[in-house]
């Protein structure tokens, strides 16, 4: 089960510990919100992603599986 | 699928439409007929011929996202408790008035495919939502309501509700949340699209527009409705039309018109050097679009669609990249503030083109613009970031000669003409609730 790691960019208020924790995976853009890399999270990182997602004081990091597809929003107005 | 006298006209949403009049509700009877509605019992047998006419009439969302109404409604979760059905007449673009005049001119129709919809979907009442500082869009559902009421027609509670009139407010899980008591702030959804709720009931949301086409195919069915358009984009389209035009105004026309001829209804200059559509969270065409048919079909070679029916022609008087730097300027403003990419992404953006248009950078501003461009996008909760950078993109495409231009520092006269887009104050505070 292929896991990828997602932000809710509203909770997030770019504390920035992901990416201090995460390493690899998450870097900050020049304001300090995270930018997650594109596709799976590599097994040799499982652990410190979870760390990020559990240690982020906003919560607004998680993971999901890579199979879900998430079908084009339904018309905006 | 009543017996009404067929049109022959693409003018209808907007038939026997005048300057500044209302239709009243014995003058909208007989323009389009009566319209029958189902009593409780009928109604599952009524929904589902009503949902085979919707899917056959080929009908999409006009409020910007395109999506096939009928595969909307048919994509409902089941559930237990009545829906709220919501007619989105926000209307939160500046440069598009197609819902306000709809609602200004037609109300009842509005109000009829309210009704159509709302029993399609099983809802316990209607929601019609109308900007706050839209006043006389809402004056006059309001009176076409209460017309009803006296009348004694209808059978659904239908409220008027008037959240705050920002960009923002009008994206449905905004809107959403807005019924539902809060902030009209758009929502974080991790799946999408994800049911909408709202006071413990389920929220299905379509355009005032898309919602008027819908009464005219509960009369008529789908074969009149595809007797104008393309196979592909069927039936007519509202749009608002601005700039380089002598006529500005709403217009409907068939879908599938050649954008030229689409111009020329408002009397546009003929040669423009650049053609914004959908939208400020839209795209520019330049004139090699102008044979284009006017449909999501016809426009995507091009990077653009319908979207919310809005044209906006420039032409040699005013800058290309200024008028960018402006609408995204208006746009930073119009952020919920929620999201770090949004809330400091577009500020950013603005300078960078701004920059650009004052041709004062000799070259240094377009890594930070390209860079600024790649970092915002597909990072915010709801698509106003995404739009800009679309919009801006298509903007240092259509405009490349001038970016090239300015980017070498040359002078240019329109960057310091007057705008010719409609930019209302918006850097005040703001009232979300």
């Amino acid at each position: 089960m292929a896991l990828r790691l997602r932000v809710d960019p509203v909770a997030c208020d770019g504390y920035g510990h992901c990416a201090e924790l995460a390493g690899e995976g998450i870097s900050l853009d020049e304001w300090g919100y995270p930018i997650i890399a594109e596709g799976p999270i590599k097994d040799r990182h499982l652990a410190l992603v979870d760390l990020a997602i559990r240690q982020c004081p906003r919560k607004a990091l998680f993971s999901e599986e890579v199979t879900r597809v998430n079908a084009p929003g339904v018309a905006r107005r | 699928m009543s017996d009404v006298a067929p049109t022959t006209s693409t003018q209808r949403l907007l038939a026997g439409a005048s300057h500044g009049s209302t239709i009243d509700l014995d003058q909208h009877i007989a323009t389009h007929g009566d319209l029958t509605l189902p009593d409780r019992g009928e109604a599952p047998a009524w929904r589902s011929t009503m949902l085979d006419e919707l899917d056959r009439s080929g009908l999409t969302g006009r409020g910007g996202g395109g999506f096939p109404t009928g595969r909307k409604l048919r994509a409902l979760d089941s559930s237990r408790r009545r829906r709220i059905m919501v007619i989105n007449t926000m209307e939160g673009e500046p440069a598009a008035q197609k819902d306000s005049v709809l609602a200004g001119f037609a109300p009842h129709l509005i109000l009829d495919g309210a009704e159509v919809l709302a029993t399609v979907i099983d809802a316990a009442s209607i929601v019609v939502a109308v900007a706050r500082d839209n006043p006389s869009a809402g004056a006059s559902l309001e009176a076409a309501v209460t017309a009803r009421r006296s009348a004694g027609r209808g059978s659904f509670d239908i409220s008027i509700v008037t959240p705050p009139g920002r960009y923002v407010a009008g994206e449905e899980s905004a809107l959403a949340h807005w019924i539902d008591g809060g902030a009209s702030l758009p929502t974080f959804r991790a799946a999408k699209p994800a049911v909408l709720r709202a006071k413990g009931r389920t929220v299905v949301i379509d355009n005032a527009e898309t919602t008027a086409h819908c009464a005219l195919i509960a009369r008529r069915g789908a074969t009149w409705f595809r007797e104008f358009g393309t196979a592909d984009a069927p039936g007519t389209a509202l749009v608002t039309m601005s700039g380089a035009v002598e006529s500005p105004g709403v217009f409907e026309v068939a879908l599938g018109t050649p954008l030229r001829e689409v111009l020329a209804l408002a009397g546009a200059n003929p040669k423009p050097t650049g053609i914004l559509l959908g939208g400020y969270g839209g795209a520019f065409v330049g004139p090699s679009a102008l044979d284009a048919p006017y449909s999501p079909d016809g426009l995507r070679p091009f990077g653009a669609s319908p979207g919310a029916g809005v044209i906006i022609v420039l032409d040699e008087r005013s800058c290309g990249i200024a008028e960018a730097a402006r609408i995204t300027r208006w746009m930073a403003n119009e952020s919920a503030g929620q999201c770090g990419p949004c809330v400091f992404g577009l500020p950013a953006l603005a300078s960078d083109l701004a920059s650009l248009a004052s041709s004062s950078t000799k070259g240094r501003i377009n890594s930070a613009l390209a860079r600024h461009l790649t970092t915002i996008e597909g990072r915010g909760a709801c698509a106003h970031p995404d739009g800009v950078v679309r919009m801006v993109r298509s903007a240092l495409d259509v405009f490349s000669l001038d970016v090239a231009a300015h980017t070498r520092g040359n002078r240019c006269a329109g960057a310091h003409a007057p705008s010719l887009l409609a930019l209302p104050p918006n850097d005040g505070d703001i009232e979300w609730r």
